[in-house]
């Protein structure tokens, strides 16, 4: 009997920070999934960090649905299916996205070739008297 | 004068990038429902509280889903327009009151009056969700199979009306 007390005094005392470490564990994880997601009311913040009421609401719903088991993966997916690639902070690499993951590297490629083939033509013919117009010796 | 050949190009350039940049509107994101199947959901209907409404009822018929809310007010800005299209066409605009409340919503209809054949009640806005809406006002056009053709973000005008929503509905329901 009063092992019995001891073990419900126990879990009284346990369960409410079980609960706490669990909700903690949460938001987290609703943190994480929602900075990933762009609010499109206020399209240069993320759902995280916006206070729109979509946002709010959209953070609501990823709760939700983490709360009843769904991944990571399943709460952004069902974000894509309704909004569009557009809600990702980081989209996918497709043929619709190579310029946008690619166009940068192209552009500093051609820079660079760009900068090199000057170099060369330059070394080639060292041009003499350019600095010793303005600096007579 | 070749020397300012390279500067001036570029500058022509950039120049045509920030015209692009101007007449481009990132508000308007591409809705990945265009072709796809309208969401299915069951709501009870706005002044019917008794009774519901969902899309397969209207299976068949080209119809019109328009997103409002008494607290929007670019709504209020579309709802002449939308009064004066809703006694133009013969296809049946619903209305989907996006996190209202319900007496709102009804006053609203009674002060401006209702273009809509009837109204659901998405008071949490999980349909509207479905949908992808994010910005009320919006409208989505219906064919008969039940899929999405158009989704308009923002008031529906009355050139938009004219140039885009009767068109496509002439020919959807000759289709």
């Amino acid at each position: 009997m009063r092992d019995r007390v001891a073990t419900l005094l126990l879990w009284a005392a346990l369960a409410p920070a079980a609960a706490q470490t669990a909700d903690a564990a949460l938001d987290r994880r609703v943190e994480r999934v929602t900075a990933e997601l762009r609010c499109l009311v206020c399209q240069n913040q993320t759902i995280a960090d916006s206070h729109a009421e979509l946002a709010v609401m959209l953070k609501r719903q990823v709760r939700d649905m983490l709360a009843h088991g769904a991944s990571d993966r399943q709460a952004v997916d069902f974000m894509v299916q309704r909004y569009g690639d557009f809600v990702l902070y980081r989209p996918p690499v497709k043929a619709a996205t190579w310029l946008l993951w690619f166009g940068p590297f192209a552009l500093l490629l051609a820079g660079l070739a760009l900068l090199f083939a000057r170099l060369r033509a330059r070394l080639r013919e060292p041009d003499d008297d350019a600095f010793n117009e303005e600096f007579p010796a | 004068m070749k020397r300012y050949a390279i500067p001036f190009g570029i500058f022509a350039i950039l120049l045509v990038f920030l015209g692009i940049g101007l007449r481009l509107k990132p508000q308007e994101v591409p809705s990945p429902f265009i072709g796809k199947p309208a969401p299915a959901f069951t709501l009870t209907r706005l002044e019917q509280a008794d009774k519901t409404f969902s899309p397969q009822e209207l299976r068949g018929k080209v119809w019109l889903l328009n997103v409002w809310a008494s607290w929007c007010t670019s709504c209020r800005a579309e709802h002449p327009a939308l009064v004066a299209f809703a006694k133009q066409v013969t296809v049946p605009i619903v209305g989907l009151n996006y996190m209202d409340a319900r007496e709102d919503g009804s006053r609203w209809l009674d002060k401006l009056g209702n273009p809509y054949a009837l109204s659901v009640f998405d008071s949490d806005g999980k349909v509207g969700t479905d949908y992808g809406v994010y910005g009320v006002p919006e409208t989505f056009v219906i064919d008969r199979r039940g899929n999405i053709r158009l989704k308009l973000t923002g008031p529906v005008t009355p050139e938009i009306i004219k140039n885009t929503l009767l068109p496509l509905i002439r020919e959807l329901d000759h289709a």
